[in-house]
């Protein structure tokens, strides 16, 4: 089911915090949901889920809008919003139970469903306990089973590893692209790791409009465009190797990395490679090259670019 | 309707899990016991079978009660943040709060079946007007139907449990006696209007074994404009 978001804006008062975005997820996608605190992804996800109703614009899951068919949608969708709340005084099991009943699942079925989501999430050790007496990482894993329980077609998850110790997080992260191989999900996380990890593609937002929609690859390539490289070169004279490098045809800037005296940082004109030239060079002079390696921009640097102002 | 059920299910299982429902229980029979028996008013002071003793109290009791189980059905949710995942499944907010309501229903009629034997015992004793005992009964769950969807409204109003508890408590108390005072200082219409507001006077035509549409009607209407206002917060919330 793809999911078409459409010139949706969204105003607390006189604050504006989703202002006329639109995009689609399409179906076996998993789109990473980016942005800084208060940024408007959360209110965005409350939309999709029914749960806001916009001030202007639509929001189609299927073929169904948020406004005439919400209780269409609620039926195909599984969300696990960013507090992550739950019914305290129920046990684990009770409350999948309870779940899975609202969801409409077959009655013959429902047993089967809450084994499965409870061998998935790994919550067998802690089924029959009070959801309040669990940790904060249990709790995740219960939140986690409510949103899959009905084995919905689209997934939104706000926050899914908050709380969740590394090796949970890997699970988590390799279970949603499992799961995101025939559902559309959309994530959002503060960790970009994650989403670089998790996420087809990633949506950068910022004060309520989107600054950034691609892969990681080409956020990448949008933010850089050069080629950068670190290499480190033995056996050679510092300044005659600055100088020869600087020479090259490719090389737009060559730099001097403190603190290493064989290090440089060697950036190429635009849309050339300089790694090829690097090396006949060195062989030529008889140096020996022991590193060479391309920087690559980090998300972060990205994310934090797009988003300060 | 099944959804209703689901939920009203969960909502009982709640008041039990929680101690809540054995609290209502037993206090709600244990002060209907003492003064219906033991003391006051009751049944061997009167020296009549009847269980007018029983009905006065109960209709205070209620009162105090039903507050006290209403107040956590949406606070609660609300503060929890529960509501939102509730409402994001395939239900509506009709269908939730009507869950609710039934189960709180259910929870007094359970505990008003465990009064029964009062009846009994008075019928044993002399012979009792069966019809008023019933209508009384009758009167008691349509009070209580109106006390909890007040109850329910004031609690989607607030996280806090305590604030739904007094507002409920507040807006409660004009129906079950200021009307009714400020009436009899009054004449003509405004008088007119304000006894008919009162949930006393029309208790009293019920527990005397007369169903009049008038005072069905106007316990009807309270639950009917109750559950409404409850809705409308509920909706109100997703515009926010």
């Amino acid at each position: 089911m793809d999911i078409v978001v459409k010139n949706l804006t969204k105003t607390y008062g006189p604050q504006k915090a989703v202002d006329d975005i639109s995009f689609i997820v399409r179906t076996g996608e998993v789109l990473g949901f980016l942005g800084p605190n208060g940024a408007g992804k959360t209110t965005t996800m409350k939309a999709i889920t029914t749960y806001l109703i916009p001030n202007q614009g639509n929001v189609w899951v299927g073929d169904s809008s948020i406004y005439e068919d919400a209780e269409e949608i609620k039926r195909h969708i599984g969300y696990l919003p960013e507090s992550n709340p739950l019914y305290e005084d129920m046990p684990v099991i009770d409350y999948l139970r309870y779940v899975a009943e609202l969801q409409g699942i077959d009655k013959s079925k429902i047993k089967s469903s809450i084994l499965n989501m409870v061998d998935l999430c790994g919550l067998e050790g802690e089924k029959h306990k009070t959801i309040s007496e669990l940790s904060k990482g249990y709790k995740q894993r219960v939140g986690l089973a409510q949103a899959l329980i009905h084995d919905p077609d689209v997934l939104i998850l706000d926050e899914p590893t908050a709380g969740l110790d590394p090796n949970q997080i890997v699970e988590i992260r390799e279970l949603i692209k499992k799961i995101g191989k025939e559902k559309t999900v959309i994530l959002s996380s503060h960790i970009l790791a994650e989403v670089e990890a998790t996420c087809d593609r990633i949506l950068i937002i910022n004060d309520g409009k989107i600054v950034a929609d691609g892969t990681a690859e080409e956020l990448r390539k949008k933010a850089q465009g050069k080629e950068i490289l670190k290499i480190i070169i033995e056996d050679a004279d510092r300044n005659l190797a600055f100088d020869q490098l600087q020479q090259l045809d490719t090389v737009d800037v060559v730099d001097l990395i403190q603190g290493d005296d064989q290090a440089f940082e060697v950036q190429s004109k635009k849309d050339q490679s300089s790694k090829r030239a690097i090396f006949k060079l060195c062989v030529e002079k008889g140096w020996t090259l022991t590193e060479m390696c391309p920087v690559e921009t980090r998300l972060e640097d990205i994310f934090r670019e797009l988003t300060m102002n | 309707m099944k959804q209703i059920w689901i939920i009203t299910k969960r909502e009982l299982n709640s008041f039990f899990d929680s101690l809540m429902a054995y609290i209502m229980i037993i206090t709600f029979l244990g002060f209907s016991g003492f003064f219906t028996w033991i003391y006051g008013a009751d049944v061997f002071f009167i020296k009549q079978a009847s269980l007018q003793a029983f009905f006065g109290i109960a209709y205070w009791t209620l009162f105090f009660f039903i507050p006290a189980i209403t107040m956590r059905l949406f606070a609660e949710e609300n503060r929890a943040g529960t509501i939102e995942l509730l409402l994001t499944r395939p239900v509506n907010d009709w269908q939730v709060i009507l869950g609710k309501f039934l189960a709180t229903l259910m929870l007094i009629i359970i505990s008003l079946i465990l009064t029964l034997p009062y009846y009994f015992t008075v019928s044993s004793i002399g012979s009792v007007d069966h019809g008023a005992v019933w209508t009384g009964y009758l009167g008691l769950i349509l009070i209580s139907g109106a006390y909890i969807s007040i109850g329910l409204f004031t609690s989607s109003i607030s996280k806090n449990q305590i604030v739904a508890y007094l507002l409920a408590l507040l807006i409660g108390i004009f129906f079950q006696i200021i009307f009714e005072m400020l009436a009899g200082g009054m004449t003509g219409f405004s008088s007119e209007v304000l006894s008919y507001l009162s949930v006393s006077n029309h208790f009293e035509s019920i527990s005397r074994g007369v169903i009049d549409s008038r005072d069905l009607i106007f316990f009807l209407s309270i639950m009917f404009l109750g559950l409404i206002l409850t809705e409308a917060n509920l909706l109100r919330r997703r515009y926010v």
